[in-house]
């Protein structure tokens, strides 16, 4: 033994194959987002279930009401906390909110979302540049939720953002990735860490965004709004994994035609009658 | 004085703080981490709750985390 790392195909690669955000390794690969949940402790099963190491939480006015908090299940099961800027439609809005972020959860991490309308939730492509720009100038690691755009994905990369998030489809459509080619742009061109967000409606969904090369998977509405949300997440967690090793494996080409996996050498004779002279 | 305080307007004593607003607003002791201020749609830093008057018709969000994606 060298001692020197392995490579991605490697011997010992299994054990070693984290997910490094702005220096910061993971050894899960799936992010869970804690927004529609039924409860508190629905959202605590189904955290402990998907192995998630990192979770985003949104900020909204305070309910004096209100009894146990997100935050208490976080720390209980141990998520690393990522704020999010949902909700917001201008970069102003956003900058701020991941101001108030940081003040309140001491992290200078963030989730930018900057939507549309709130009909489609579709990334608001300028304001998010804007946005992006000014937060990684005040010392922010920005991960980036953006259009399955090639082209404005290098453009969040080139402002220096930490990671880039492209849809798969609309926030809580289920609808999966409707355009895996461009995401597959997106991985092939970027360097920073590619991860898929919103649009997974299932397990499935999952393992292909890591066969085409994501770096990781964000699931909300997926896991929390199933009719079993722990369940969902340990099927998640288990086709992002799978979808890691099958990337990692080097898939088979495609082809419009057969390709025998046994050879037709050797072919035994089994025409019926002896042997003709 | 009138504060709109999470767009609710709020008779608040002339010489009130943000940190009074908390303390009303939260209840004694949860006025910690978590918990993060916009006056007037700017960030107001923890290390400025106490000196912090506000304002006749002075706008105050008091935001804490809430589960999202």
């Amino acid at each position: 033994m060298t001692g020197s790392r392995c490579s991605p195909q490697g011997e010992g690669a299994d054990i070693d194959d984290p997910l490094v955000i702005a220096g910061v390794s993971y050894s899960s690969r799936l992010i869970m987002g804690t927004g529609g949940a039924p409860n508190l402790d629905a959202l605590e099963k189904a955290l402990v279930a998907s192995g998630a190491e990192l979770a985003t939480v949104a900020l909204r006015r305070v309910s004096p009401a209100a009894r146990g908090s997100v935050l208490d299940v976080l720390e209980r099961t141990g998520c690393r906390l990522l704020p999010n800027t949902a909700g917001c439609f201008t970069a102003r809005d956003a900058v701020t909110t991941a101001q108030l972020a940081r003040e309140a959860f001491s992290t200078d991490w963030i989730k930018l979302e900057v939507i549309a309308d709130e009909h489609t939730l579709l990334p608001e492509a300028v304001e998010l540049l804007d946005a992006a720009e000014k937060l990684v100038d005040d010392g922010f690691s920005v991960l980036a939720y953006t259009n399955d755009d090639p082209v404005l994905a290098l453009r969040l990369e080139a402002v220096g953002c930490a990671a880039v998030m492209p849809l798969g489809s609309p926030i809580g459509s289920g609808m999966g990735i409707l355009n895996p080619f461009n995401l597959s742009l997106i991985v092939d061109r970027l360097s920073v860490p590619v991860i898929l967000d919103a649009g997974v409606g299932t397990a499935s969904d999952a393992a292909i965004a890591m066969e085409l090369g994501c770096d990781a998977v964000l699931a909300a509405s997926a896991v929390t709004r199933a009719r079993e949300p722990a369940t969902m997440a340990e099927a998640v967690r288990k086709a992002v994994e799978a979808g890691r090793l099958a990337r990692r494996a080097g898939r088979i080409p495609r082809r419009l035609y057969a390709e025998p996996s046994t050879t037709f050498e050797d072919l035994p004779d089994l025409k019926s009658g002896p042997q003709q002279d | 004085m009138t504060v709109t305080v999470n767009g609710e307007a709020t008779e608040l004593a002339e010489d009130a703080t943000v940190e009074h607003v908390l303390a009303r607003h939260l209840g004694p002791g949860r006025a910690g981490s978590g918990v993060a201020v916009a006056l007037n749609g700017e960030v107001v830093s923890r290390t400025e709750w106490s000196a912090r008057r506000l304002r006749h018709h002075d706008r105050l969000e008091v935001l804490a985390a809430r589960g999202g994606g």
